[in-house]
């Protein structure tokens, strides 16, 4: 069954305001990360601002109001990622290895992953885009949100967006 | 015959009418929920994901900690506040003020409240396709009851139908409970719910079919498939019709006030399709054009639960007030500046649009 | 019965288990929840067959409002099954058409 790739049945395919990526000169040299927001709706929501400790995600005039990040402030620290309702934050962290990458990606299903696990690393429409290695298992707010740290080929970190434990 | 007398009767244990009672037991009144299901929250109880909106209404935390939350603000009242659990409201007599109840489906008793907020909810749509009767076509709430509230697997593999946030939100719950979703089918050519929502489904694999609907249910006794289609810019099939293998439809296509009490009481009402269906008038207490009754969350209009709630306080509020209990009016003022935030965007815009075509500015004493 | 055995986010505290029957066939169900769960647990989807059409019918709405899963429990027709709680010994059975009562001699005047 085909379904197509388009954005209003949920499927980035451009540039748009509330779909941030960090820049590229710093996300290359940031250390533990810089986070990615794939929110380009206004809708009434502002979780991502409120949990964020570094005040990297920039205060709503409104509340409906899409994400912008000062990556001057961004530290990597992913509460943002268990935080946000619509699973629309992740973490790429390009300093991990030379040619790797860790991502740092929201998961609420089950099996839960280990540490060591190999898993399929899911682009936007669940396709498998490659294999990555789970690093680490957090769930920072203790509320079933898992943050999985999975190591990842670091040429992929712009498709990948799920995993699924295979 | 039992008999009731509270200060206030809650009509429905959702997230409007639990913060309605909340509030008017607040301010001392005597309060009565009457709610039909077995247990207190409504759907909230069925909701596993996280909610938006800003924290004054719970945002990220899930919809069944926010029931076991309000639940909690209710208990703290102790007698105050008092529940009838299986319990129907089944009719209002004006003359008399009178409340009529079914406890189960043997037990009448009779209600005369000082006042009521009516918090009924809402009740899902149908669409029309030949076999939409078969066990296995199932609402979409139900789908949430049985998996989310009772722990039981609904099927192997589901179509949802509809792409709004019901539709959405299910699907991943469904993924979340181990079944596999085939596809979303949507008539619009584009998604009804949040973005967000859509691309946590889409990640995992589910095709969102837009212009797309279901053409009939297959099967004898039990669904065993569906026939579905594309549709065309006028929503009529086009091409051929190709087969799903299934054993359970969801149909998210919808809701619609459940306002039967509304019209019993005379309230004057308006059908508002921006608010999908009839709904009553109201002023910004929540009051509806019968003195003693007031109302809050999807009965008055299908909106999300943060705003159900926020209505909710509001009309508690005001019950409470118009007994001569005392109540905040900063409180009020910040329940209707938050309210106002919730609707200020895009996707508040029907409902902007809906309220102000049946909001007054305020009720004639006489009325 | 046919159960969620692990869920990533949800925990399910079931009451205590009983036994009941369904059309004669003995079934076990956790006491308290809905005689219409109890028995999808227990694979049964059909729960009536319509007056007219003699089409089959089940779960549909599971909030009572919408007819589709009455039964006959313990002998009375029309029971909204989706929000009856299940009792141990409770005789369900399959409800075609309308359902009849037996009343008994006197209760009507």
């Amino acid at each position: 069954m085909n379904a197509p790739r388009s954005f209003e049945s949920g499927v980035l395919t451009d540039e748009r305001p509330g779909a941030v990526k960090p820049p590229e000169d710093l996300w290359k040299k940031h250390k533990g990360g810089l986070v990615i927001v794939e929110c380009p709706q206004r809708i009434p929501c502002n979780p991502c601002n409120t949990s964020c400790p570094s005040g990297s995600i920039v205060p709503f005039s409104d509340i409906n109001d899409v994400p912008q990040v000062d990556y001057a402030k961004c530290t990597g620290c992913a509460l943002c990622v268990a935080k946000c309702p619509g699973l629309a934050c992740f973490v790429a962290d390009l300093t991990f290895g030379d040619r790797t990458a860790l991502m740092k990606l929201p998961y609420e299903m089950l099996p839960v992953p280990a540490k060591g696990d190999q898993v399929a690393c899911l682009g936007r429409t669940g396709e498998t885009v490659c294999e990555g290695s789970v690093e680490n298992v957090t769930e920072p707010l203790r509320d079933r949100t898992r943050v999985i740290h999975v190591s990842v080929p670091a040429d992929k970190v712009n498709d990948i967006r799920a995993i699924r434990v295979v | 015959m039992r008999e009731f007398k509270p200060d206030v009767l809650v009509v429905g244990g959702g997230p409007a009418g639990l913060s309605a009672a909340a509030e008017a037991a607040g301010a001392g009144a005597d309060v009565l929920i009457a709610e039909g299901d077995l247990h207190l929250g409504g759907q909230l109880v069925k909701q596993s994901h996280k909610f938006f909106g800003s924290k004054d209404e719970f945002a990220g935390t899930r919809g069944f900690e926010i029931a076991r939350i309000l639940r909690e603000e209710i208990a703290q009242y102790g007698d105050r506040v008092s529940t009838m659990l299986n319990t129907t409201v089944s009719g209002y007599y004006p003359d008399e003020k009178l409340v009529t109840a079914m406890i189960g489906e043997e037990e009448y008793v009779h209600i005369s409240p000082q006042r009521i907020v009516l918090a009924s909810g809402a009740q899902e749509r149908l669409i029309p396709f030949p076999n939409n009767d078969l066990p296995g076509v199932y609402g979409a709430g139900a789908v949430q009851t049985l998996m989310n509230v009772y722990g039981v697997v609904p099927g192997k593999r589901v179509l949802m139908v509809g792409a709004g946030n019901i539709g959405l939100i299910v699907s991943y719950q469904l993924l979340q409970a181990g079944v596999e979703v085939a596809a979303i089918l949507e008539a619009m050519p584009r998604i009804g719910g949040y973005w967000v929502h859509a691309a946590k489904v889409r990640r995992l694999g589910v095709p969102i079919l837009l212009r797309h609907s279901i053409v009939r249910a297959l099967g004898d006794s039990v669904v065993t498939g569906a026939m579905i289609c594309e549709l065309d810019e006028k929503f009529s099939p086009t091409g051929e019709a190709w087969k799903v293998d299934c054993d359970t439809i969801c149909l998210a296509v919808g809701l619609t006030p459940s306002n039967e009490l509304l019209w019993q009481a005379g309230c004057k009402m308006k059908y508002v399709p921006f608010l999908c269906g009839h709904v009553p008038f109201r002023d910004k207490n929540m009051r509806t054009s019968n003195a003693d009754i007031w109302m809050a969350g999807d009965v008055c209009g299908i909106e999300e639960a943060s705003a159900a709630m926020i209505e909710g306080r509001i009309a508690g509020m005001s019950a409470a007030a118009s007994l001569g209990f005392k109540v905040s009016s900063d409180n009020f003022e910040q329940y209707q500046t938050r309210l106002g935030n919730l609707r200020a965007g895009e996707v508040g815009e029907k409902i902007r649009l809906g309220v102000s075509d049946v909001m007054v500015d305020g009720w004639e004493a006489s009325a | 019965m046919d159960l969620i055995n692990s869920h990533p986010v949800l925990d399910f505290s079931h009451g205590r288990k009983v036994s009941f029957s369904f059309d004669g066939r003995d079934m076990e169900g956790f006491e308290g929840e809905p005689i219409a769960v109890a028995l999808h647990a227990n694979g049964v989807r059909v729960y009536r067959n319509t007056p007219e059409m003699k089409r089959p019918r089940g779960f549909f709405c599971a909030i009572g409002k919408c007819s589709s899963c009455f039964m006959v429990v313990d002998g009375v027709p029309n029971v909204r099954t989706c929000v009856t709680p299940l009792v141990r010994g409770m005789k369900v059975e399959t409800q075609n058409g309308r359902g009849t009562v037996s009343l008994l001699e006197g209760e009507v005047s």
